[in-house]
């Protein structure tokens, strides 16, 4: 699909030759100011009723244990001797080690009965994240390719779509095009890879100048309007140096952040990509995607599985506060989750292994339904089939709908055949009566 | 790849280089000539023949639609555009020097010779026609090898074995997909959470069509074919009856002839056994045999011309990086075609699918020569030239192409299968390395996209062309270039060459020799780290042309 023929997002990650020649035509107007970004956030800044406009996925790569996390059935058999703590929700009990986000609880959404077909880590992701089940024919968009390339362009040197700590199946824009792909990044501890130049600002001069002279050689022969029709290099030089030295990539520098709101999300390269979320959606950023690896439990899960909760439950629960006491909780969807959740039996090793048959997601914000759960596993461990049974993808219709994007909307793939957004139904009791929809 | 592996690899090559001696800016041994030389000048004026035919056909379409085709391109041009198509890879400093010392009339040829010899070529087409037969997921765990069906696909087109072979071996391959790699053509299929259910037949019917038809049957895999009225759903489901028998056992992949096809159609009550049938000229379709065996023979069927049509369109894209007809993998069966489509299926036919021999032919035609620029500075090239392939077409490099790219500028000899096995190594992470970051292509191969962002950046700002290009004695062109290079005008043409593979012109040689000697010998390094990086970022490093 030729980009600049749909409805562009206008993402700095997106290089749509319409965006970019606004962008080139515009690149001093007065909204690029600090003050036009802060009015044009404060504005989004959705009273109930609004649709959210961003998207951080807490990703919990390898498949988290629903037992040990957000499902937990303690005293069953089933939970192997996994012990559970009461929440802010009555009623509601979470893993041990939870501590914070179980204080939270009334802010969160919980779905315990998340059902997919995919128990295979790369194919399970791919159905996570994009909503649909791989497929030989065309690769789908992830669910922040949909968000940037479905919602309205705004001004933002950086990208919009970010992928921080990615592991190996980061989002992607799939038939949408690469410039809906996440732009990746690591630890916020160190620098920001590849907007940094490698030389100073004397010898970039020198280069950009030498490139001016290598550029008109090239030239000679060709459409005058292959820069700005097909190419669109100067454009896309001129798009680099300004993240290069845009004052946006603070966003980024989580160091700069007050030692104690540091300290809250974690010393940890998760705590401080969370950290580095929230400073990126403040800016602008449509969807972050922060991962957090080492689920993947066949052996010795409890004590794996306590591992990361150490490492989870501060970040998140810290991005959630952060959140909401900038007033942008509303205006942002915040899903945790996995690939799939894991077996209710131990194998021999202790660990537990691949089950896509009833897992569990954290929502929060957003318009969704806070303090509510959905679904329920079976607590023996017998049924495979849980209570109340919540697609993957009527999950993403969801989501979509949170946003203001009618899952329903259909695009014509590369390979000319209509694809609706969202195979998926929209979960009407995970939203809030009165949100969008 | 960690830093103490790296610092090996680096201490030994440093080690190494001293061990020879000098380094050299050019290798003296001359490339030996390419072994199918003389066979391939033999056979010059039946292939000449044959692309004189085609390029009529361009012409007519050219007269029709009043273009004037651009002028033929520079050697070197050519010689990048087959290099980067068949090798992933621009030409070494090092093959140019050897390519410039044959006679002008035998460049092409044996340009193409050496590359169909060189074993990068058989790697790189792998991995092309690998996307097309089973696309770029990892597949299964336990039941794929991609690497496998890579490597063996490799050997095959090494060896040129005739196409129609190899598909039917894909098509009706049985074993254990270790052993036998063209099982994982069918194995990857499998649904690793119902592996008892064993290769899934739907998807097999789609990349089956797709791929070595032409033709999107998926399409009709839900209703009947609601625009074009072509194909029914019945077309899809009997093509996939044909992989119903196929099973997982003991001993890999078989076929249970007690396995049938049961499939419930659109406004049908009741799920039915359904029959292998193929969906057009069922006349060719073998009366009796295993299944599969029977459907690859249909497939390749000479008088099945859907087969060699989509040969001949992919073999084409790989070449033009765009295809001859478009969309790739739906041609209609009864045309009308583009100009050369059926003379080359007529040609690979009779000459029993040699892909060795299309590549030529494709090659060798003067549209497939022509410059991608006009002549005349006043008269560009116009969006239409390209359009009808009345210029070369301007397209992106792929990420895996720019990597090697990238890489191969970095050294002045060629990276090759011969090259150390160190080099080969840290090539194959970095090259890894930066496709992964930079965003590795697909199965549609041929959208037509602007670079993006974050390649921009990764290109400008990024690990591998800032180590590739900083000051390196022991692995770095520019370094080695801008320390040995006896005056700044051949400094600059080997950068130049090393990375565009062409000569600077006169206005950028003057602007690049005007800048050294303002910086003086002491700054040769980080002049030539300059260089390069200028050149590696230009728009002419990143589009073929």
């Amino acid at each position: 699909m030729n980009p600049s023929t749909e409805h562009s997002c206008g993402s700095a990650a997106h290089l749509s030759r319409r965006t970019l020649l606004k962008w080139g035509a515009l690149g001093g107007m007065t909204w690029l100011t600090p003050l036009a970004r802060t009015l044009a956030r404060a504005e989004e800044k959705a009273p109930r009723g609004k649709p959210a406009k961003a998207v951080i996925l807490l990703w919990m790569a390898g498949g988290p244990s629903q037992l040990e996390t957000f499902d937990p059935h303690p005293g069953k058999s089933i939970a192997h001797g996994a012990k559970s703590i009461k929440t802010a929700q009555s009623g509601v009990l979470v893993g041990e080690g939870l501590d914070q986000i179980a204080s939270l609880m009334n802010d969160i959404t919980l779905v315990r009965s998340v059902v997919s077909k995919e128990a295979d880590h790369e194919r399970a992701v791919y159905n996570v994240k994009t909503g649909y089940r791989p497929n030989p024919t065309v690769i789908h968009p992830s669910i922040g390719a949909v968000i940037c390339h479905q919602l309205p362009e705004d001004p933002l040197d950086i990208p919009r779509h970010i992928s921080i700590l990615p592991e190996n199946w980061p989002a992607r824009g799939g038939y949408l095009g690469a410039q809906y792909d996440a732009f990746q990044v690591y630890d916020p501890q160190g620098p920001i890879q590849d907007v940094v130049a490698q030389v100073d600002s004397k010898r970039l001069d020198q280069r950009m100048s030498n490139l001016a002279v290598v550029e008109k050689a090239f030239a000679v022969g060709r459409p005058s309007n292959l820069e700005s029709n097909r190419t669109l290099h100067q454009l896309s030089m001129t798009r680099a140096l300004k993240i290069m030295s845009s004052a946006q990539l603070a966003a980024f520098d989580v160091k700069q952040a007050p030692a104690s709101q540091r300290a809250a999300y974690g010393d940890t390269p998760f705590g401080r990509s969370c950290l580095a979320a929230l400073r990126l959606i403040e800016t602008g950023v449509r969807c972050v995607e922060v991962t957090l690896s080492g689920w993947d439990t066949h052996v010795n899960n409890h004590k794996q599985q306590q591992r990361n909760i150490q490492i989870l439950d501060p970040a998140f629960a810290a991005l959630l506060r952060d959140l909401k006491q900038r007033n942008l909780l509303d205006s942002t969807v915040v899903l945790c989750g996995g690939e799939f959740g894991r077996t209710p039996k131990l194998n021999p090793l202790e660990g537990r292994d691949h089950w896509p048959y009833g897992f569990s997601v954290a929502i929060a914000g957003g318009g969704f339904r806070a303090g509510h759960v959905k679904g329920a596993t079976d607590p023996e461990g017998e049924k495979k089939e849980p209570t109340d049974p919540v697609r993957v993808e009527d999950l993403h219709a969801t989501i979509q709908h949170s946003l203001g994007i009618n899952p329903e909307k259909e695009l014509i793939t590369p390979v000319g055949r209509p694809l609706t957004l969202s195979d998926g139904r929209i979960l009407r009791d995970l939203l809030r009566v009165g949100s969008r929809g | 790849m960690n830093s103490r592996l790296k610092l090996m690899i680096v201490g030994t090559l440093t080690l190494g280089i001293t061990a020879w001696g000098l380094v050299r800016l050019l290798p003296p041994e001359p490339f030996a000539p390419p072994q199918s030389l003389e066979a391939i000048l033999t056979s010059r004026p039946e292939i000449q023949k044959m692309t004189q035919e085609i390029d009529l056909g361009f012409a007519q379409v050219w007269k029709q639609q009043n273009l004037t085709p651009a002028p033929r391109a520079p050697d070197l041009t050519v010689a990048r555009r087959l290099s980067l198509a068949l090798a992933g890879t621009i030409p070494s400093v090092e093959e140019i020097r050897a390519f410039e010392k044959v006679e002008p009339s035998q460049r092409l040829d044996w340009w193409l010779a050496h590359l169909l010899e060189d074993r990068r070529t058989s790697d790189y087409l792998a991995e092309r026609l690998a996307r097309i037969s089973v696309g770029v997921e990892d597949g299964p765990f336990i039941l794929y090898r991609r690497h496998r069906l890579v490597s063996w696909l490799s050997d095959q087109l090494y060896a040129n074995r005739p196409y129609d072979e190899i598909v039917r071996e894909l098509v009706s391959a049985e074993g254990i997909w270790t052993s036998k790699p063209e099982v994982n053509f069918i194995t990857v299929t499998v649904d690793p959470n119902n592996e008892e259910k064993g290769p899934d037949e739907q998807k097999l019917a789609a990349r089956v069509s797709r791929a070595f038809l032409g033709v999107r049957l998926d399409c009709v895999q839900c209703h009947d074919d609601l625009f074009g009225k072509r194909w029914k759903q019945t077309d899809f489901h009997q093509l996939a009856a044909f992989f119903a028998p196929a099973e997982m056992s003991l001993t890999g992949l078989r076929d249970n002839p007690k396995l049938d096809y049961q499939f419930r159609y659109l406004r049908r009550d009741d799920s039915e056994t359904i029959a292998p049938q193929v969906p057009f000229q069922r006349e060719l379709l073998p009366q009796s045999g295993p299944p599969r065996e029977r459907l690859g023979q249909w497939i390749t069927h000479p008088e099945n011309r859907a087969f060699a049509r989509t040969t001949v369109n992919r073999l084409w894209a790989l070449l033009f990086n765009r295809p001859l007809h478009k969309p790739i993998d739906d041609i209609p069966l009864e045309g009308p075609f583009p100009p050369g489509m059926e003379l080359l299926a007529d040609d690979l036919i009779a000459h029993h699918f040699d892909l060795q021999r299309l590549i030529r032919i494709i090659a060798s035609t003067r549209v497939f020569q022509l410059d991608s620029r006009s002549a005349d500075p006043t008269h560009p090239i116009a969006a239409q030239a390209e359009t009808h392939l009345a210029a070369y077409p301007l397209t992106r490099l792929r990420p895996e192409q720019m990597a090697g790219s990238i890489l191969q500028s970095s050294t002045l000899r060629t990276l090759d299968a011969e090259s150390h096995v160190l080099v080969r190594l840290m090539r194959f992470a970095q090259q890894k390395d930066f496709v992964k970051r930079f965003g590795g292509v697909g199965e549609d191969e041929f959208d037509e996209f602007s670079g993006t962002l974050p390649q921009r950046l990764i290109l400008m700002n990024g690990k591998l062309v800032h180590e590739r290009t900083k000051e390196d004695l022991a692995l770095n062109a520019s370094t080695r270039i801008g320390k040995l290079a006896p005056n700044p005008s051949v400094a600059v043409e080997s950068a130049y060459l090393a990375t565009l593979t062409r000569r600077p012109t006169s206005a950028e040689a003057a602007h690049f020799k005007a800048q050294y000697r303002k910086l003086g010998i002491q700054s040769s390094s980080s002049f030539m780290e300059d260089l390069f990086w200028t050149l590696i970022n230009s728009t002419e490093y990143s589009w073929n042309h």
